[in-house]
């Protein structure tokens, strides 16, 4: 970790109109557990039950795209990555700082509005810590594999955004099969692990999903930062 | 004293060759890389900068591999041609990042006195991202400067910029040279590379068409065939006039103009005027063939 390049990418991350449409849409998802309640179905594990399809399947694959690829991807793209890559620091020790961002950000903006939204619809205070663990899990996760991406394709979010809507919110709902290699099931296992039985129901086993979350984020910040190493910048000519 | 290494390099992308066997020792003092647009200036740049690794040959820096070797940059300060900085940041937040990133003990001290060297004291505390081109030239020279590198490379420096700044850049790089850092620039222009290099490299296509003191290429730059078309009353009788002194080379008739080459550039320029008046003839037009700098280089590389 490097406390400049962290300084560094959580201005360019919070100092843009980004963090505009992040804080937007942290507030649709407390919106989201605000009206649920308003309306009073009644039944809070309804309720849960939607946020944690929302949270889960939509929100967080899309915030790890936003802030993983954000940390570094338009750095790449317009070649002021040169000025940081022009300095005497490992590689990985760039990785991991951008990284620190990146999930920090989530937290702000999507696990701690996710856990505002289950306070909210009522959830008692393990459902609460249940849905804060899995959903900074599956954060992490998301800002590994897109920043990674980013530092591998000039198409991350292209890609990004078709794993996050077909592969996350289609496929693993609806082939069983493939849901051991779906990080929202990881998180979801992590989830059901914390909750009371019931509140949430998972397809992975808890320690599997564990050893994938946490495998994917060692391996995948190492390899980052491996690719990060022989980043080949463009030129003109 | 840093010294660069370049051994039979080559890089190409796919099937584009964009350096092509290249070997050039470039040591302390003012190295010019001078080619025209396309060259491979900025690939070879890349390749000496440590962010492109050679597809053949090695590029060393005092024997040690640049690539894969982010160590170099404590000897490295490396201007791009690329104008992208982090636009958010103020000039002056932009150089201390640098010397921060370097490790360097006081990095606020470094970064002013960086700031100092390309005078750009006044406009440290406006966001790069508002500066001019010129401006955003000098404080990434400031960031490249900060701690105080043996080798610095600068892609294409003098672009944007108005003849002042022009002026304290060519002042700036000529102390670093005399203070016997290894300073290579690249550009495209060679006035820039005369009044500035002791050494020029001259890359065309991808090779190094020719190398040594900046005096030998501006002869063989100026000395080389010079085509020319004429229209004039007689072009026959001025092409037997002409024929007859030495710095023509051959003369062609063709239709109603008349084509001459001539070997010396200065000594036909005024053999034309005095011929044509001596046979009678009156000069309507006189029209250089091939002036463009790809020609001018493109004879270089033949010879």
């Amino acid at each position: 970790m490097n406390r400049t390049i962290v300084r560094l990418a959580a201005r360019a991350i919070l100092g843009g109109k980004r963090v505009w449409l992040l804080a937007a849409l942290s507030l649709v998802l407390v919106a989201i557990g605000v009206g649920t309640a308003a309306l009073g179905s009644g039944s809070s594990a309804a309720s849960l039950e939607a946020l944690q399809a929302i949270a889960f399947s939509t929100f967080l694959p899309l915030f790890g795209l936003i802030v993983g690829t954000g940390v570094i991807g338009p750095e790449i793209d317009d070649g002021s990555i040169v000025h940081l890559l022009a300095k005497p620091v490992s590689r990985h020790t760039i990785v991991q700082s951008k990284l620190a961002v990146a999930v920090a950000a989530i937290l702000g903006f999507a696990v701690l509005p996710t856990m505002v939204a289950a306070v909210i619809m009522g959830a008692d205070a393990a459902t609460v810590l249940a849905f804060g663990v899995g959903a900074l899990a599956a954060g992490a996760v998301y800002c590994v594999l897109f920043l990674l991406l980013s530092v591998v394709t000039r198409h991350a979010v292209i890609i990004g955004l078709v794993y996050a809507l077909v592969w996350e919110s289609l496929v693993g709902s609806v082939i069983p099969g493939a849901r051991n290699v779906s990080v929202q099931q990881w998180a979801l296992s992590v989830t059901a692990s914390i909750a009371p039985d019931g509140v949430v129901t998972a397809n992975v086993g808890v320690a599997l999903a564990w050893f994938l979350i946490v495998a994917v984020v060692a391996v995948g910040t190492w390899y980052a930062g491996s690719r990060l190493r022989v980043l080949v910048l463009a030129s003109d000519d | 004293m840093a010294t660069l290494d370049v051994t039979a390099c080559s890089r190409w992308y796919g099937n584009v060759v964009a350096v092509n066997d290249v070997t050039m020792r470039i040591g302390p003092g003012i190295t010019g890389l001078l080619g025209p647009n396309g060259a491979g200036k900025s690939t070879l740049i890349n390749l000496l900068a440590g962010f492109l690794p050679p597809s053949a040959g090695a590029v060393t820096l005092d024997g040690v591999p640049v690539w894969k070797n982010q160590e170099a940059y404590r000897a490295i300060g490396l201007v791009p041609e690329r104008e992208a900085t982090f636009d958010y940041l103020t000039g002056r937040e932009f150089v201390v990042a640098s010397a921060e990133l370097h490790g360097l003990p006081d990095p606020g001290a470094a970064a002013a006195r960086a700031i100092t060297t390309v005078a750009m004291a006044d406009a440290q505390e406006r966001k790069v991202g508002e500066y001019s081109k010129g401006m955003k030239q000098r404080i990434k020279m400031a960031s490249a400067l900060v701690h105080d590198p043996a080798v610095l490379l600068l892609d294409e420096p003098f672009n944007g910029m108005d003849p002042r700044q022009r002026l304290h850049l060519i002042a700036l790089l000529r102390s670093m040279g005399d203070a016997g850092r290894t300073v290579l620039f690249s550009s495209h222009i060679l006035e820039e590379v005369e009044q500035l290099a002791n050494h020029v490299e001259v890359l065309v296509a991808g090779r190094h068409a020719a190398s040594g003191d900046y005096r030998e290429i501006r002869r063989l730059m100026t000395d080389r065939p010079h085509q020319y078309t004429i229209v004039s009353g007689d072009n026959r009788a001025l092409a037997a006039a002409l024929v007859a002194d030495r710095s023509t080379a051959a003369v062609s008739l063709d239709g109603d103009t008349l084509r001459v080459e001539a070997t010396e550039f200065l000594h036909f320029a005024e053999l034309l005027p005095r011929v044509a008046r001596d046979a009678g003839v009156r000069l309507y037009e006189v029209t250089p063939v091939d002036e463009s700098l790809e020609s001018v280089f493109s004879y270089l590389v033949q010879s």
